[in-house]
């Protein structure tokens, strides 16, 4: 098979489509949660999906239907990790790993008393971006839509927070607002990118194309728009690599990804060997 | 308009979780002051100002800047604040020096806080008076110590503040970079007319600078400007003569 006939299958194309716009996403908002040290919230709120996807197969909801659930359960653990955080004398890894513990031991006991639909709540693991459908490729736009638009609004704002709190906050920034808004959208990034590469590797959509970006940008511009070309990169490469060779979409993904945070590595080390350590 | 109040606190007391760190803190700044706050390790200088920005919760009393009671203050363009540096700095956060000190214009902007072109030359502008503009590319994470924390007093005035509050600036410092620093704020004091709140462990040589000493230890053991300051019994007592003599030897 080459690589027009590919591009010619309409699952692969809806594939592309939405799975590069959930990975612009996810690498942007992945600067912001690295340099603010939470990175791992999008462990915790993957978590908390497959415990929400639990209950949507328990209700004999399924594929778009199970957004439905997902969503205003994953919102609210996202707010309940801050909350955690501001008032209960937690660190942010201890807030996400209770709330994580939460999602997956919620999902593991729905799972065992439903019985029949532990097969479907697996897929939700791995993820199976090349099954998406035109529905879910056009829920998946319009939400990557609002959150870019939003995130373009309160871009300074994150900038500022991503700094730091106390300046910012002095600078007349909101700065528990402008968190808030962060993790709410790293929270509807994690439900869309569950589809993409399963609850089990959302994590790595968020942090390596942010952790290779910081390696060799010049700014903080540069790192954004670095973190998203190899976001994307990686979910063009990782889909038609995983065709090509016959390997699963989602960890293909995952290791393009990860060969590209190795090669920012190198670079950095090549290219500025006095700022390396 | 000098003599206008510019800080004020009322029996303030604030709180961490672990309790208390100031008791019936009462004072008022005027502006164009020059205030140093010292006092001993664990005095709750850092506390105090922290508190008159709303980092730190007011458990008792109030404070006001500019006329108006903290919690209902929104005038954030009046106030340009740095911090300690080496607490502050992310060493691999990837933002330009030009990036950095663009965030200080934040607070004179109305949502969406969007940058343009005169932000740029305000910016620029900024460095330049502070004789830092071929910094202006690298990264914050690549400069000296004295670099970085001349890169956060630009940020901290490019918004042209009334008021600078300066936590410990030149901890991480050598003498000769201190004494400059220093020496640029009050520059910035006397150019500028803005009025400045430095806290320092270095009481000998702030006393150079400040029109105005506060020292702490929990509560306000003295407040006056410097030449009561050099001549108050209780600073004898509490350094002694000579130690007194000597911080207040301008040169």
């Amino acid at each position: 098979m080459n690589l027009l006939e590919i591009l010619s299958y309409g699952f692969i194309q809806r594939a592309l489509l939405a799975g590069t716009l959930i990975a612009l996403l996810c690498s942007v908002l992945g600067v912001f949660l690295v340099l603010r040290r939470i990175s791992l919230i999008g462990d915790g709120l993957a978590h908390v999906t497959f415990g929400s996807t639990a209950i949507a197969l328990a209700l004999k909801m399924y594929s778009t239907l199970s957004l439905l659930v997902s969503m205003p359960i994953v919102l609210l653990a996202s707010l309940g990790i801050l909350k955690l955080t501001e008032k209960g004398r937690l660190s942010g890894d201890a807030a996400i790993g209770l709330v994580s513990a939460l999602g997956i031991s919620a999902g593991i006991i729905l799972a065992s008393v439903g019985g029949g639909y532990n097969v479907d709540l697996l897929s939700y693991l791995f993820g199976n971006i090349l099954s998406i459908s035109l529905e879910e490729v056009i829920i998946a736009a319009l939400l990557c839509v609002g959150v870019i638009v939003l995130m373009s609004l309160y871009y300074n704002e994150l900038f500022a927070i991503a700094f730091n709190d106390e300046l910012a906050k002095v600078s007349g920034v909101n700065a528990s607002y402008i968190s808030s808004i962060l993790v709410l959208l790293t929270a509807l990034s994690v439900v869309l990118a569950m589809k993409l590469v399963g609850i089990m590797l959302i994590s790595s959509m968020l942090i390596v194309p942010a952790a290779s970006a910081l390696q060799l940008a010049r700014g903080f511009k540069a790192c954004i728009a670095l973190a998203a070309a190899q976001g994307c990169g990686s979910v063009i490469i990782g889909i038609i690599l995983s065709i090509l060779i016959n390997l699963p979409a989602s960890a293909t993904i995952v290791m393009v990804n990860l060969l590209f945070f190795a090669t920012a590595f190198v670079t950095r080390r090549i290219i500025y060997p006095k700022n390396s350590n | 308009m000098p003599g206008e109040i510019v800080v004020r606190t009322e029996q303030l007391a604030c709180c961490y979780r672990e309790g208390r760190v100031l008791e019936c803190v009462s004072f008022e700044v005027e502006r164009g002051d020059y205030v140093g706050i010292v006092g001993p390790n664990g005095s709750g200088k850092s506390s105090l100002v922290k508190s008159l920005l709303g980092l730190v919760e007011i458990c008792h009393g109030t404070a006001s800047l500019f006329g108006s009671r903290l919690k209902d203050f929104s005038d954030w363009h009046k106030v340009g604040y740095l911090p300690q540096s080496l607490n502050l700095l992310n060493p691999v956060f990837p933002a330009t020096v030009r990036e950095t000190v663009g965030l200080g214009l934040l607070s004179l902007k109305r949502f969406p806080k969007r940058m343009n072109r005169s932000d740029n030359d305000k910016i620029d502008e900024t460095l330049y008076e502070l004789g830092i503009s071929d910094l202006k590319t690298k990264l914050v994470g690549e400069l000296s110590g004295g670099q970085l924390q001349r890169v956060l007093l630009a940020r901290a005035i490019v918004n042209d503040p009334e008021l600078l509050v300066l936590d410990e600036p030149t901890a991480a410092l050598d003498q000769e970079t201190r004494e400059r620093f220093y020496s640029m704020i009050a520059d910035i004091n006397r150019t500028r007319g803005v009025t400045i709140m430095l806290v320092t462990h270095d009481s000998g040589a702030i006393g150079k600078y400040a029109s105005k000493m506060l020292y702490l230890d929990k509560k306000v053991l003295f407040y006056g400007s410097f030449e009561e300051f050099c001549h108050s019994p209780e600073m004898s007592s509490l350094f002694g003569e000579h130690s007194q003599h000597l911080m207040c030897h301008r040169h």
